[in-house]
């Protein structure tokens, strides 16, 4: 099996490591901070992220530095940072460890961030469910104020940095950077109308930048070795870097694997994950979380960078790649999604709110054998008339299990409406029926 | 009240944030540690804290999931039933604890221990099926596993089968795998 150098999980890959501030140093913490502050004007911070051609690790994969040079030049009042710790795409749980296991490598990221857009606070906003990794951050900064590397007049440069972390309380659209911000600001997570974007109009109104944990983490290391090198990995020049892939299902090793972006899928599946838990051969792969639609055998050697992914129909996304073996039922698994998403949708646009419980209807009463070949067309058309005609992707998002199953596996849809029709089991839904 | 009890850890919060209204979803989680759920009375003092009207702070309170309008049970079982979970055997577990407890989702049992809730995805599907109980999680759960937490729960009130910090694969496997 080939073997790649771990940038993030480096230290947390040391024997024994805990993720302390003394230890943090040890391993060469806080040197790029060091470096930098002070010392390098912020534009050529944000310049070296720009030439380094890091993508945003939360789903978007929108490059880093050119969200951070949107922000006003010559805006003289506050600006935000916020860290998007509120992972909750299904699938994905890679966040999750680099806080609990390396804060402080998220820490030094966030600081050289701050000091690149000019921001003097700013907010970790981590999912409520996250209790101890909250207290593992809490405590992480309290450690790096002591150490003064956080707080007034950081290491002596006049530069103050305040970091923050706030709580959210269980809602997946919270992890849209709009809803994020309506979120820390007390106000149920409602995605914004955009424009204007968080660049110019975000947290209080102010110029505001929100980056997710994973990406945060690579700017000490991107720092410390240069633009050059990280665009040397991976597939450049447009998926530079690594990418912490979580793999869940039916794998005989799931769990977080960092990996340069562009190794295939059937490496990533086959080799690092240990293959199928059982003979049971593949089925179905979801790449990037359960926005991304399903992929099938077929696209095995597809390689894991954004371009790659998106040209075999579906997107590399949150990087959570769910693996399902024969024998699943891909309409059952379809419905699961769907009330993922029919229980998060925030409920502001009428095609989402009202959309997501038709489908969940439907699609439960097709898995319950009472469906209608009808129904296949009411599904299609529901889901063309939700993506594209929402505020925020949530809309996309949630129509790609339906969609790309129905692509893949019509004949499982057809087999279950085939059932109900031999077995004459098509009657109306009872009477205020509850879903 | 919260004022009363709090004042010192409410300057604190609110010293955070330029703006107060920052400040609800802290205090309404302080109000649900103080009582168990989130009271009427909470909201209204809360309210009177930030400046808000009482309105503005249910309609908040009632958007996430985490804030708890009615009494659970002193231990909260939420077993995550999306489709990570449910491919290694989520269906299961809920049909456990329900044989076990002897009630179904949504359910407290009538010592008041246990409520049983079923969750969407909380981030730990490498590591399914899986719970959290109150603050902790628990991960890779069989049916002996879920015995012996709901035994020391019982007992103790807590768990040492709760995870610690967060790594999967454990470094060893890491070391070769990566």
């Amino acid at each position: 099996m080939k073997t790649y150098e771990p940038i993030l999980l480096k230290n947390m890959m040391q024997p024994g490591y805990a993720g302390s501030l003394p230890e943090y140093e040890r391993a060469g913490g806080y040197q790029a901070l060091r470096k930098m502050l002070g010392k390098v004007t912020p534009a050529e911070v944000t310049g070296v992220v720009m030439k380094s051609g890091l993508r945003g690790r939360g789903g978007a994969g929108f490059p880093t530095g050119v969200k951070w040079g949107f922000l006003p030049k010559d805006y003289q009042g506050p600006r935000y940072l916020c860290c998007n710790a509120d992972e909750s795409e299904p699938g994905t749980f890679k966040d999750r460890q680099l806080i609990e296991r390396d804060p402080h490598q998220l820490l030094e990221g966030m600081l050289l961030a701050c000091y690149a857009i000019g921001a003097a606070s700013s907010y970790i906003y981590i999912r409520g469910e996250f209790v101890l990794g909250a207290k593992i951050l809490e405590a992480a900064i309290k450690e790096a104020r002591a150490a003064g590397y956080v707080g007034k007049n950081i290491l002596g440069t006049g530069v103050s940095i305040d970091i923050w972390v706030h709580r959210g309380a269980g809602a997946y659209i919270c992890g849209e950077e709009t809803a994020l911000l309506e979120s820390l600001e007390g106000k149920r997570g409602l995605p914004r109308v955009k424009p204007p974007f968080p660049a110019t109009h975000g947290l209080y109104n102010k110029p505001t930048v929100v980056n997710n944990v994973e990406t945060l983490a690579n700017l000490p290391h991107i720092m410390n070795r240069g633009a050059e090198w990280f665009a040397s990995i991976g597939s450049p020049p447009k998926s530079t870097g690594t990418r912490v892939f979580c793999v869940s299902g039916h794998v005989a090793r799931p769990g977080n694997y960092e990996v340069p972006m562009g190794i295939t899928f059937r490496e990533l599946i086959y080799e690092l994950a240990g293959g199928m838990r059982s003979d049971k051969k593949l089925k179905a792969f979801i790449p990037g979380g359960a926005s991304a639609p399903f992929l099938t055998p077929d696209h095995l050697d597809v390689k894991l960078d954004f371009e790659s992914v998106a040209l075999a129909g579906s997107m590399l996304g949150s990087g959570g790649v769910t693996v399902m073996e024969e024998g699943t039922d891909m309409v059952w698994a379809a419905l699961r999604l769907m009330e993922f998403f029919y229980h998060e949708s925030c409920g502001k646009c009428s095609p989402c709110r009202e959309g997501s419980s038709w489908l969940v209807q439907i699609m439960r009463r097709i898995v319950n054998k009472r469906g209608q070949m009808a129904d296949l067309e009411t599904l299609t058309d529901l889901c063309k008339n939700i993506a594209g005609r929402t505020v925020c992707a949530f809309g996309d998002a949630e129509v790609s299990p339906i969609l790309s199953t129905l692509k893949h596996w019509r004949h499982e849809y057809v087999t279950l409406i085939h059932a109900a029709e031999a077995a004459n089991l098509i009657r109306p839904e009872p009477a205020g029926a509850k879903h | 009240m919260l004022k009363e009890k709090h004042q010192a850890e409410i300057d604190d919060i609110l010293s955070r944030y330029p703006v107060k209204r920052s400040a609800l979803l802290p205090l309404l989680y302080m109000a649900q540690r103080e009582e168990g759920y989130v009271t009427e009375a909470a909201m209204q003092e809360i309210a009177g804290i930030l400046k808000l009207t009482p309105p503005q702070v249910y309609e908040t309170a009632t958007f996430y999931t985490m804030l708890n309008l009615k009494p659970v049970g002193k231990f909260h079982l939420q077993v995550c039933k999306s489709l990570m979970c449910a491919l290694v055997g989520s269906d299961t577990v809920i049909g456990w604890i329900g044989t076990k407890l002897g009630i179904k989702p949504g359910e407290t049992t009538p010592d008041k221990l246990f409520t049983l809730s079923i969750v969407e995805c909380l981030a730990a599907c490498g590591t399914g099926p899986m719970m959290q109980v109150n603050d902790d999680y628990y991960e890779r759960l069989t049916e002996d596993k879920l015995d012996r937490i709901l035994a020391d729960l019982r007992q103790t009130g807590t768990s040492s089968l709760k995870t610690g910090p967060f790594m999967w694969p454990e470094p060893a496997h890491a070391v070769k795998g990566a």
